[in-house]
């Protein structure tokens, strides 16, 4: 059950993907506790991951020593090495749009769902919601808005998990306020 | 060889962190308000020399010398802006090693990675300050 997580287990500093998983699932199972409706649960992930990710990004930019990207293409490889990085996965970057502004990742489990079986009244649920947030939130810190939300996941009978990411625009430098 | 002071600045303008170290003379501003004229300045000096570049750049704008010191300047990829004045004698690409080091080990250490610190607020962490002091004592040209 090493897939998830594993930076290299003999490092007494690092959790094991396992820890990572089971408590990712004791959150998602409290959040649905308190807040009861599913669509409110999905919201709540994706503004965790959000503030996750203006997090990450940054302990990202300073291990990977990367530039900005040039292009959504390049921004794909960077997504890529990072799910490697800091969950120990490959997705796979595919279905390309022709404009070159839209792609999926394929994920062949559900990486935070290890242990997990949805009950039927969660079916709406994005269980993974907090990557898609994360993603959100890494890319807005390097000047990148996207949108990006599931559009197959294993936990509800599809054949593997599909997370599709759309560019909506470059964020400009903010110019420095005025003197009054 | 001597480091003077240190600024960072976040995206938006903010001025994050401070510290000097061989600094003999002071303006008479209080620091928001020098940090507001060097963050302007950087700001146009970066699209002064973007514009006027005869093709295209890398890395923009780095540093700049006058007869008594260098003005550093850092920029990782999440627009945060480190700001290092040395003396003349020290090279930009020594104090791009360093910032980098600042960056990686100092600033995502001990500021993005203190849950109590919100992105975009000044750093006050007393650790932040040890650390960072700590580190420019340590490098190679720091008298």
């Amino acid at each position: 059950m090493s897939r998830v997580g594993g930076r290299s287990s003999t490092d007494p500093k690092k959790v094991s993907g396992e820890l990572f998983s089971l408590t990712y699932g004791s959150l998602v199972a409290q959040i649905l506790k308190d807040y009861e409706n599913v669509d409110d649960v999905n919201k709540q992930l994706e503004k965790m991951g959000y503030n996750i990710g203006v997090r990450l990004i940054e302990d990202f930019l300073a291990r990977t020593n990367s530039g900005k990207c040039q292009d959504f293409r390049e921004v794909s490889e960077k997504v890529q090495s990072a799910f490697k990085m800091f969950l120990n996965i490959s997705p796979t970057v595919t279905s390309w749009s022709a404009t070159s502004d839209e792609f999926s990742l394929i994920f062949d489990t559900n990486p935070l769902a290890e242990f997990v079986e949805l009950p039927d009244h969660c079916y709406n649920l994005r269980y993974a919601n907090i990557l898609a947030g994360a993603l959100r939130g890494a890319l807005e810190m390097v000047h990148i808005e996207i949108a990006c939300w599931f559009i197959q996941d294993t936990l509800k009978g599809d054949n593997f998990t599909e997370l599709r990411v759309k560019f909506i625009r470059k964020i400009e430098d903010t110019i420095p306020p005025g003197d009054d | 060889m001597t480091i003077y002071n240190l600024y960072i600045f976040h995206e938006n303008g903010t001025l994050l962190y401070y510290q000097e170290w061989h600094r003999r003379k002071h303006t008479e501003m209080s620091r928001e308000e020098e940090g507001k004229l060097l963050y302007g300045m950087i700001f146009s000096m970066k699209s002064f020399v973007n514009k006027l570049s005869p093709s295209d750049l890398k890395d923009g704008f780095q540093s700049f010398k006058t007869s008594k010191y260098r003005l550093n300047f850092y920029e990782t990829a999440s627009s945060v802006k480190f700001i290092l004045n040395t003396d003349t004698s020290v090279t930009y690409s020594l104090v791009k090693d360093l910032l980098k080091a600042v960056y990686a080990q100092v600033f995502v250490e001990y500021a993005v990675k203190n849950p109590l610190y919100k992105p975009g607020d000044p750093i006050l962490s007393l650790l932040f300050k040890n650390k960072c002091d700590h580190f420019i004592k340590a490098s190679s040209f720091y008298k």
